[in-house]
């Protein structure tokens, strides 16, 4: 199989990624994106890394997972609180700034 | 098997960054080991004593870095003057930051929330409040966001930098929720820096993809060598790639710079976050993702054909134009002082731009100059903002005692801080030296001249001269003589406009939204007028007057320092345009 096939599949999942962060109203959805975002960049890190026939592609993939996981203590933490001071995670509804 | 070889790593290059974050993990144990009353107190000395360890570091590290950069372990950690001198710049801000948050004012009360996992509006937030819990979490928290803003320009390696940006904001994410009022909007401010901002890091974590796939290395180095000579990479001849790598690179800096069109968060964020919060956040993460910038941009731009490299400047111009237009035409006509700051913020992160077209070092040297004056304004006008309340008064109490002397009986309770325009009029009769001291701030984000930013301004906009942007210069010069407008309005609002005009500002303020009415106060409504005395249904809460609260000290010294600094700057330029031409040299 041709290898650039990964990398449009890499560059399509971060297209749906960034499309459910601009479209969802979901908070959780919203930041599942998020995420689809950062998995396909491992994904097109890897495929560069076998590319370029060396190991730094893959071990960067391992820092944005890393780096993910910090990211999602932080956001579900922030989602949470704000879910439990208005019972909704809709996107919408977080709109008290926009006076 | 290959045995694993340590790489020598030079310590003392290193220390301002490890001095922060070494104190941060000390901070987090003792959160756990130190007696809570004792804790605050451990807490910001250790803080202290990091930030001015770390300003000492780098002023050891000087002289050494003028006459070569410094590159630990291959350039995952680069020090180069310019380098240095943002993170000179980042801790004289946070150190100021820093004082700002600890500060209680003579109500003794931090601008935090005494347990921010607490659900606004509930019994046990109110006993969190009884038994005056304090979150001192909030210093290491500081502290990493500190540490990675240290990092953030001084690396030469794309995925370290990508590390910094995340160990600088996911900290600012939660340091933007924990205000001790208006807890909604400080909690949706979160949200919103939160969900925008990892859409940012995840637009610029594809761009490290991008420009991995066509070098092969995310050394900066390494892909300028790349395409000097495509030949010595697979993907070499692909330049599309390292250009849409680099534009997505630069969105993600663009977004913590807040330039247009990555502006948005930025109002709702300044105004929901605790304002000691957004004057650290306002100042040392511009600076430090200017400092970013500037590594990326200089060392890559400076690496690409021509016609490549004008492709650049076009979308570094729009941003520059678009970001100055929004910024003083939306901040012209806000109504809210953290708003209005906000906006201002959004129009130099558009000067800083201009200075940048140039991608030289006349450039470097104006824009680090302008992170400084900016700093000092930007961490000065917040903290004064702080101390800026609004206070109860009960039905009991006239108003003619008050209003002519400007002193406020104490039977109120002083509520959040005073944010609406309208509230500031006549400030100037209450504090005097306060109400100096902002306009001397405002004054010089303005940029007339015998304040910093004049200097700044001129800087920039000469640096964009020699670049051949005069007609960037030129709107830069238009959008500055739009800005004075709306600060002078402050200024006048203060100073000139007597205080009894709050009735029409009590209108107007029945349209807020419920701030998530802690410490019992709903909106605010009406400052100080009699006419709602006889109203019986609207009893002491729903009336407040503005005061001013005077601060313990870390606050006032603070801004002391920030207004000292702005005149300075502005008069006697002299040694400090000296350090800053020396630290002009971006590359290693």
């Amino acid at each position: 199989m041709e290898i650039t096939n990964y990398l449009g599949l890499a560059a399509i999942l971060f297209a749906i990624g960034a499309t459910t962060v601009l479209l969802r109203r979901n908070a959780i959805v919203v930041f599942m994106g998020v995420e689809l975002m950062l998995n396909a960049t491992n994904l097109a890190f890897v495929t560069f890394a076998r590319i370029h026939g060396d190991v730094t592609g893959q071990v960067l993939a391992f820092f944005v997972m890393v780096v993910a996981a910090a990211e999602v203590v932080v956001g579900l933490a922030i989602i949470i609180t704000i879910f439990r001071s208005r019972r909704s995670a809709s996107v919408d509804d977080v709109n008290l700034l926009n006076s | 098997m290959n045995e694993f070889v340590a790489p020598p790593i030079d310590w003392a290059a290193v220390s301002p960054v490890l001095v922060v974050l070494a104190a941060g993990v000390l901070g987090v144990l003792l959160e756990a080991f130190v007696p809570a009353r004792a804790r605050r107190a451990t807490q910001l000395t250790l803080t202290l004593a990091a930030l001015a360890g770390s300003l000492v570091a780098v002023g050891m590290l000087w002289d050494r870095v003028q006459e070569n950069a410094v590159s630990v372990v291959g350039g995952s950690y680069l020090l180069t003057p310019f380098g240095l001198g943002v993170q000179a710049v980042i801790g004289v801000c946070a150190l100021l930051g820093v004082l700002v948050v600890a500060e209680r004012t003579t109500t003794g009360q931090d601008a935090f929330a005494p347990a921010a996992a607490a659900v606004p509006g509930t019994a046990y937030e109110d006993e969190t409040r009884r038994a005056g819990l304090q979150q001192t979490e909030i210093y290491p928290l500081m502290l990493f966001a500190t540490g990675g803003m240290l990092l953030f320009p001084a690396t030469d390696d794309l995925i370290v930098m990508f590390v910094a940006l995340e160990v600088l904001s996911l900290p600012l994410y939660v340091l933007c929720a924990t205000a001790r009022r208006r807890r909604l909007l400080s909690q949706e401010a979160a949200f919103k820096y939160f969900v925008l901002g990892a859409f940012a890091s995840a637009l610029f974590v594809f761009g490290i993809a991008l420009v991995y796939g066509f070098a092969g290395t995310v050394r900066l180095q390494g892909v300028v060598q790349v395409l000097a000579d495509p030949v010595t990479s697979p993907l070499g001849s692909m330049t599309a790639l390292v250009v849409v790598g680099l534009l997505l690179v630069l969105s993600g800096l663009l977004f913590k710079i807040g330039a247009a069109p990555f502006h948005a968060w930025t109002p709702d964020v300044y105004q929901g976050a605790p304002t000691p919060i957004t004057g650290f956040m306002a100042a040392c993460t511009k600076a430090a993702a200017i400092g970013a910038l500037v590594r990326v941009l200089f060392t890559l731009a400076n690496g690409l054909d021509p016609a490549t490299r004008h492709d650049v400047e076009v979308a570094l111009w729009s941003v520059a134009i678009l970001t100055m237009l929004v910024g003083t035409v939306a901040g012209a006509v806000q109504t809210d002082v953290k708003r209005m700051l906000a906006y201002s913020s959004i129009a130099h992160a558009g000067f800083l731009v201009v200075g940048l077209v140039g991608m030289d070092q006349v450039g470097s040297q104006a824009v680090l100059f302008y992170l400084l004056a900016y700093g000092l304004a930007t961490i000065g006008a917040f903290a004064v903002v702080t101390l800026v309340r609004e206070q109860t008064v009960s039905p009991g109490s006239s108003a003619e005692t008050r209003v002519p002397t400007g002193e406020v009986p104490d039977d109120g309770v002083v509520l959040g801080e005073a944010t609406r325009l309208a509230q500031w009029a006549g400030l100037g009769r209450k504090a005097p030296w306060l109400t100096a001291a902002f306009s001397l701030f405002l004054l010089s984000m303005a940029g007339i001249p015998l304040t910093a930013g004049f200097v700044a301004k001129f800087g920039v906009f000469s640096a964009a001269v020699e670049a051949g942007a005069w007609p960037l210069a030129l709107l830069g010069v238009l959008a500055s003589a739009v800005a004075v407008f709306f600060y002078v309005r402050v200024i006048v609002l203060m100073v000139l406009t007597p205080p009894t005009d709050h009735e029409a500002a009590g209108a107007s303020a029945g349209q807020e939204p419920a701030t998530g009415g802690t410490d019992g106060a709903p909106a605010p409504a009406g400052s100080g007028t009699a006419t709602l005395t006889g109203a019986a249904t609207r009893t002491l809460v729903s009336r407040t007057v503005v005061t001013v609260v005077g601060s313990r000290g870390p606050a006032a010294f603070a801004i002391a320092v920030c207004a000292v600094g702005v005149l300075l700057l502005g008069i006697l330029p002299a040694g400090a345009l000296d350090l800053v031409a020396q630290a002009a040299q971006f590359r290693p």
